[in-house]
């Protein structure tokens, strides 16, 4: 029932009174409004900072994931230079598996650029409001103190304290994303730092590059046999089996 | 009609562009209430285009209270129903 933009409005409005209960009176409340806003552009700065180290920790880990699938498209090719149809569909099954995880890695990548804007927007706004708000609330004071007039502090108090409730829930939704994102960005990085990253896809450390040299350095001894039967059928050998067939004949 | 998009500021919507965007907001509703990600999905980037191209940005400085607060661009349903339990506490 009701729809979500007047449902969200309530609860905004809710989370700003709640801000300002321990306020005594409108005085007051002028300089904790003040306070909070003040507490909060801080938070919202460190936030920032922190949505910004998680984005570039991404973009270092996208880059090395990168690197891992353009090894795999190489080996794979290596393994079809050398006929080994399997071992290149090996290679490209595990670059397929890190694609995967690179696209997934461009989502979140998204999704932190998108943190960011909201806290950039978001410090903006505080910072100028803090600004604004210095002013007025100076004012407003001082014609409380000489009339009791409180009309205006009624109205400046709750636009301030609805964008600080606004403040507090796009902080608490960027640090639910930052605290995700870092828990993620930890596990990836003890991935790659360990080296098991060719090991959690399967198969040991590199061992498509273990095949591979092991393939190479096979050919080259298939190589060596073939010159070795060569001067073998060239008759440049000792004729042990030629004296055999010789007394073979022999009987008849 | 003052209108706040969370994480990005307040906009003032002319009257008669009201009931476009409450339409869009109770498609918004009904997607909320059936659990339907991709229709909740839809109907809150509508929204959010919506204020934007009919309403006109208020300045940072410019403190009001608003009367439609709008989910931050890019919410999940998921997100915003936890938002909407806050509700009752």
């Amino acid at each position: 029932m009701g729809s979500v933009t007047k449902r969200l409005s309530g609860i905004l409005q809710a989370k700003a009174n709640k801000a300002l209960d321990k306020a005594e009176n409108p005085a007051d409340m002028l300089d904790l409004s003040y306070e909070k806003q003040q507490e909060n552009l801080q938070k919202v700065r460190r936030a920032l900072a922190d949505v910004t180290t998680a984005k570039k920790r991404l973009e270092l880990q996208a880059a090395q994931l990168q690197d891992q699938t353009d090894k795999l498209q190489d080996q794979a090719k290596q393994a079809l230079a050398q006929n080994n149809e399997d071992l290149a569909r090996e290679a490209l099954s595990r670059r397929a598996t890190l694609a995967q995880q690179l696209q997934d890695m461009g989502t979140q990548h998204d999704q932190v650029a998108k943190q960011q804007q909201q806290l950039e927007a978001t410090e903006q706004r505080l910072s100028a409001e803090i600004e604004q708000f210095r002013t007025k609330k100076e004012t407003l004071k001082a014609s409380y103190v000489a009339s009791k007039a409180e009309s205006g502090i009624g109205e400046a108090v709750s636009g301030i304290s609805e964008s600080m409730a606004d403040a507090g829930v796009t902080l608490q939704r960027a640090q639910d994303k930052i605290a995700d994102m870092q828990a993620r960005a930890g596990a990836m990085d003890e991935l790659i730092d360990s080296g098991a990253l060719p090991d959690a896809l399967g198969g040991g450390k590199d061992d498509i590059q273990a095949q591979l040299d092991a393939a190479s350095s096979s050919s080259q001894v298939d190589a060596e046999l073939a010159a070795l039967k060569a001067q073998v059928a060239a008759g440049s050998l000792p004729s042990g089996s030629a004296s055999a067939g010789a007394d073979d004949q022999e009987p008849k | 009609m003052i209108v706040r998009i969370l994480g990005e500021g307040l906009y003032e919507l002319p009257d008669p562009d009201l009931p476009v965007v409450e339409e869009i907001d109770d498609v918004l509703m009904d997607a909320v209430d059936r659990g339907d990600e991709a229709a909740f999905t839809g109907a809150l980037a509508d929204l959010i285009g919506e204020v934007r191209h009919s309403g006109t940005r208020l300045a940072h400085d410019d403190v009001r209270s608003s009367g439609m607060v709008v989910p931050h661009e890019g919410s999940s349903l998921a997100e915003v129903k936890a938002l909407l339990a806050e509700e009752g506490g």
